[in-house]
């Protein structure tokens, strides 16, 4: 932990009410000035106690509170580097080591992610343990818009696609783990879309996990791994800009260079460096229109993901696409910028307190009455239609700002 | 932990709901400071209670132990008024932070001490309400903490401090007894007293809050002069005409230099110094003073002037100035946040002293103000990692106070005395009058538990006698006032 970067903090609490654990439970030591405050403890000597562990781990790495910092604190760079501390220092519960080695040998597997979609074999306890977040997987796809026409199990994405009229660009795409798996029809509109907005899109097969999951969990090693290989794939490919539509992918391979840098890997900075990983709905305001918008009546409410809000500081871009469309009417929910509680794997490690966030999201969202909801992250779909159907409301159709430019773009009606 | 502090855990422990009294040291060191952050003391407990019975419980136990106990709200103080006591208990109102009650007809709302103030905003800005005070930190600090510090804010100049907006407060008396306190009441004005005390008179559990119509018409203009003299003047010359604005706030090169670092806000670049300048209320009215207003800046030499056309044009000329003191923190790795106030027609005399002092000393000062009402916020920048800076940036920021003290001022403008500036209230007040606050204290708190240390200089005990005299105290022998 870079006690510079801890220095940088002064303690002037702007960031507590931003703080989701703040939020829930109003106490210090869980706002990041209190977890700011406990890495400086832990850097000046005081040991890494469990106390001091659980309230690192009950950070779910939402940025809001960079966002709020008016002295530019990198909480983002302080909260890596403690995870990494956590990992090597703490020595965690028995059940709690199984669980989350289970995590990181799955999700960030495509292959190993698709078994474990079929009923799992795995022992009882640790079944009680991840079921909640499985139990969520399947019915929150069937609670999807079904904006995208008949979804198959699986959508087998060609090698590329070609722009739809004049060519204006050539960019690759990542598929990304559990969007992939879980959503494959988020990847086939996003494809479709650039598409149609004259790109010609590159999508590489032999892609894996882009480090995201490792690198928010303390696990710089595999999180390197991944990132020079997700690299090398796309300079394989050709291409010198990567279109990605999660925002927790997005927001690291934007960091690529400073990992890479984080390590003393000048090379691998400098590969990193020279392609450009940009979020689709920064990608596409920035491009700019081509193709017609066909009419949408709806009512629209848009999440903001932290990795996307936060973590990259794209807010209006989606919301400009959105209320683009003809007929289609955006509404804001209320508390936007405060973490719905998937962040990543938290759901899976920190249930209570991810469940709790996720009610309040869940009101906030229904109270919008909003025909559909937009989000941006796979993680938060899931998280949010689970908590919606947990409230015992109406499901509310999710659907990926891709998918509702696809419905537009083709002219579709079908709209949930 | 003492023996005693362990029992008292323990008891406080069976008071409170679970996991509401903290003792883990790592833990509580978490709530060693406040935003001031050069003063340090690790709470001896910390309690999180949920209700003022909660909070009476807590203190009537503090009392059985003849134990001190401090209040704090979001912690965001700016002169060590929530440092805790290692031999005390630290009563934080963080989980108190719901909004009991809104009376639109009656333009009040009841809220609890942690609420922050801007959520008393949000919660009637639909209905076209708000509530007034305003200070930078609003969205973080707790409406208990702007009752115990009066706080202000931008607009105070034309609508008042927090002292104009409480119409009634609820607390626990030091003895552990809850009451209310009512601008209504007949008799003496115990709420104007509460209101400022820091702390030291008991704990606010319920704050009865008046909410103001937001104005008709709105409009905000920025104005960018060569040096600093030059908009001072033309706060002298807005002022002087008549007009009031809702706001008028200055900052010189060096705030604007890490308001740009921090939040980009794109001031007229050149800028020696910027001007803010809110005017509200009826349309009619405000067009016809931001005439005026226009008139006096270019007379004073304002070489650009922006006007805000809407809410988000307006957000962004404030942005800058809402993050100002925060925002320091980009271009020096610490800083001294001062407060003081002289007479508006000292100013440009003031400013030129503190020119000289930060020459002199080789410390830089950025300087933000509530310019209308002369509250000065001079930001001390320093290297804490160079051997002696900090010293020598005390010494500046204490001079500073001096020059307020001077010119007919005061030591704080909005962010209280706290500990930090206890020993200049001798340099304000004569003995008598640091007497004569003793025993209104006194009256509400003999044992002398409820943030002790804090305000006055040399911490007494109620049944001594105070200062240095001995004998009976002159206000006492007058038969004017009762010892306790
Ligand atoms: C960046 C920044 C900008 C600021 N700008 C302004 C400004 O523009 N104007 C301004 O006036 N101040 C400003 N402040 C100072 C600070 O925000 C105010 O003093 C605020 O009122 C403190 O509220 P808090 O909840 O953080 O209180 P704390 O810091 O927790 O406590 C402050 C004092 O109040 C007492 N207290 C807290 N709660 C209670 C309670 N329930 N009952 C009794 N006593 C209580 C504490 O004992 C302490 O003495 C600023 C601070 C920062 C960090
Ligand atoms: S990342 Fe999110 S949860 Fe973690 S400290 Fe910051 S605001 Fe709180
Ligand atoms: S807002 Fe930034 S500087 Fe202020 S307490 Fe939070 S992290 Fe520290």
């Amino acid at each position: 932990m870079d006690p510079e970067l801890i220095d940088d903090c002064v303690h002037c609490g702007f960031c507590l009410p931003t703080c989701p654990t703040y939020v829930l439970w109003g106490e210090e030591m869980d706002s990041p000035r209190g977890r700011i405050h406990l890495m400086k403890q832990h850097v000046e000597g005081t040991p890494l106690t469990d106390e001091m562990a659980g309230h690192f781990d009950a950070c779910l790495g939402c940025m809001a509170c960079v966002t709020a910092c008016p002295s530019g604190v990198r909480y983002d760079k302080l909260i890596e580097q403690t995870r990494a501390e956590v990992e090597r220092e703490h020595v965690r519960e028995p059940s709690d080591r199984a669980l989350r080695e289970l995590v990181f040998q799955l999700f960030p597997y495509p292959r190993r992610l698709r078994a474990m979609r079929l009923p799992l074999r795995l022992s009882a306890g640790l079944r009680r343990r991840i079921a909640p977040g499985l139990e969520r997987v399947n019915p929150s796809l069937a609670a999807m818009a079904d904006l995208a026409p008949e979804r198959p199990s699986r959508v087998r994405l060609p090698r590329r696609v070609e722009a739809v009229g004049r060519r204006r660009a050539t960019v690759g795409m990542l598929t990304g783990c559990v969007q992939g798996e879980f959503f494959p029809q988020v990847n086939a509109a996003t494809a479709r879309v650039l598409a149609m907005e004259g790109c010609e899109v590159v999508i590489p097969p032999a892609q894996g996990c882009c480090g995201a999951l490792p690198l928010h969990s303390g696990r710089p090693e595999q999180a390197v791994r991944f990132a020079r290989r997700t690299v090398a794939v796309f300079e394989r490919a050709g291409v010198d800009t990567i279109v990605v539509n999660a925002a927790g992918c997005g927001s690291t391979m934007k960091e690529y260079a400073e990992i890479f840098e984080g390590i003393g890997d000048g090379e691998w900075a400098g590969r990193a460096r020279a392609i450009r990983a940009v979020d689709l709905a920064e990608y596409l305001a920035e491009l700019g229109p081509a193709a017609r918008r066909h009419p949408l009546p709806l009512a629209v409410a848009y999440h903001d993901a932290c990795h996307l809000a936060h973590a990259q500081g794209v807010r209006s871009q989606p919301r400009e696409l959105l209320a683009a469309i003809p007929g289609l009417e955006l509404r804001e929910i209320a508390e936007s910028s405060i973490c719905c509680g998937s962040a990543g794997t938290y759901n899976l490690f920190q249930p209570e307190a991810a469940r709790e966030l996720g009610d309040r999201k869940a009101g906030r969202v229904l109270a919008t009455r909003a025909d559909l909801l937009v989000s941006a992250n796979p993680g938060c779909t899931m998280q949010i239609t689970s908590a919606i159907r947990r409230s015992g409301a109406a499901p509310i159709p999710v659907a990926h700002t891709a998918q509702v430019l696809d419905a537009s773009l083709r002219g579709l009606e079908k709209v949930a | 932990m003492t023996e005693t502090l362990d029992e008292l855990a323990r008891r406080l422990e069976e008071a409170l709901p679970p996991g509401a009294v903290i003792t883990d040291p790592v833990r509580l060191r978490t709530y060693e400071c406040d935003g001031l952050t050069h003063h340090r003391a690790v709470p001896g407990v910390v309690v999180l209670p949920e209700s003022a019975e909660q909070i009476a419980a807590v203190v009537r136990l503090c009392g059985e132990y003849g134990v001190p106990f401090v209040a704090r709200g979001a912690g965001t103080g700016l002169s060590g008024g929530a440092l805790p006591r290692t031999d005390g208990v630290l009563v934080v109102t963080s989980k108190m932070r719901r909004i009991l009650a809104v009376d639109l007809a009656n333009r009040r709302a009841v809220v609890e001490p942690g609420v922050t103030n801007l959520a008393i905003t949000e919660a009637v800005r639909e209905h076209g309400y708000y509530y007034a005070p305003d200070p930078s930190s609003q969205q973080v600090c707790t409406i208990g903490g702007n009752v115990a510090e009066n706080s202000g804010g931008a607009h105070c100049l034309k609508y008042g401090f927090t002292v104009n907006h409480v119409l009634a407060l609820e607390i626990v008396t030091p003895d552990g007894e809850i009451v209310t306190l009512d601008a209504d009441d007949p008799g003496y004005d115990l709420l104007g007293a509460f209101v400022g005390s820091e702390g030291t008179l008991g704990i606010t559990t319920k704050v009865t809050v008046r909410l103001s119509r937001a104005p008709q018409a709105v409009t905000t203009l920025l104005a960018a002069f060569k040096d600093i003299e030059q908009g001072g003047q033309a706060v002298s010359a807005i002022i002087g005409g008549g007009v009031v604005p809702a706001a008028i706030e200055m900052m010189d090169a060096l705030a604007i230099e890490a308001a740009e670092a921090a939040v980009a806000c794109a001031y007229p670049r050149g800028a020696g110094a910027v001007l803010i300048v809110e005017l509200d209320g009826p349309a009619a009215e405000v067009a016809h003073q931001f005439a005026e207003v226009e008139r006096v800046c270019l007379d004073s030499g304002a070489f650009e002037l922006r006007t805000a056309a809407g809410p988000e044009e307006r957000a962004a000329i404030w942005k800058g100035r809402k993050s100002a003191f925060a925002a320091v923190g980009r271009i020096s790795p610490a800083y001294i946040v001062q407060d003081g106030v002289v007479p508006r027609t000292a100013l440009p005399e003031v400013l030129a002293s503190i020119d000289r002092l930060s020459a002199e000393h080789g410390i830089r000062v950025a300087n933000v103000f509530h310019a209308g009402d002369g509250n000065l916020h001079p930001l001390v920048l320093f290297d804490d990692a160079e051997p002696g800076a900090g010293e020598r940036a005390e010494l500046v920021s204490g001079r500073i106070l001096d020059l307020c003290i001077e010119h007919g001022g005061s030591i704080t403008g909005e962010h209280g005395v706290g500990v930090d500036k206890s020993r200049y209230m001798p340099k304000m007040f004569t003995d008598d009058d640091l007497d004569t606050m003793q025993l209104v204290r006194c009256a509400f708190d003999s044992r002398g538990l409820s943030n002790p240390g804090k305000i006055f200089p040399t911490p007494r005990l109620c049944g001594e006698v105070p200062g240095v005299r001995k004998g009976v105290h002159p206000l006492v022998e007058s038969g004017r006032a009762e010892q306790f």
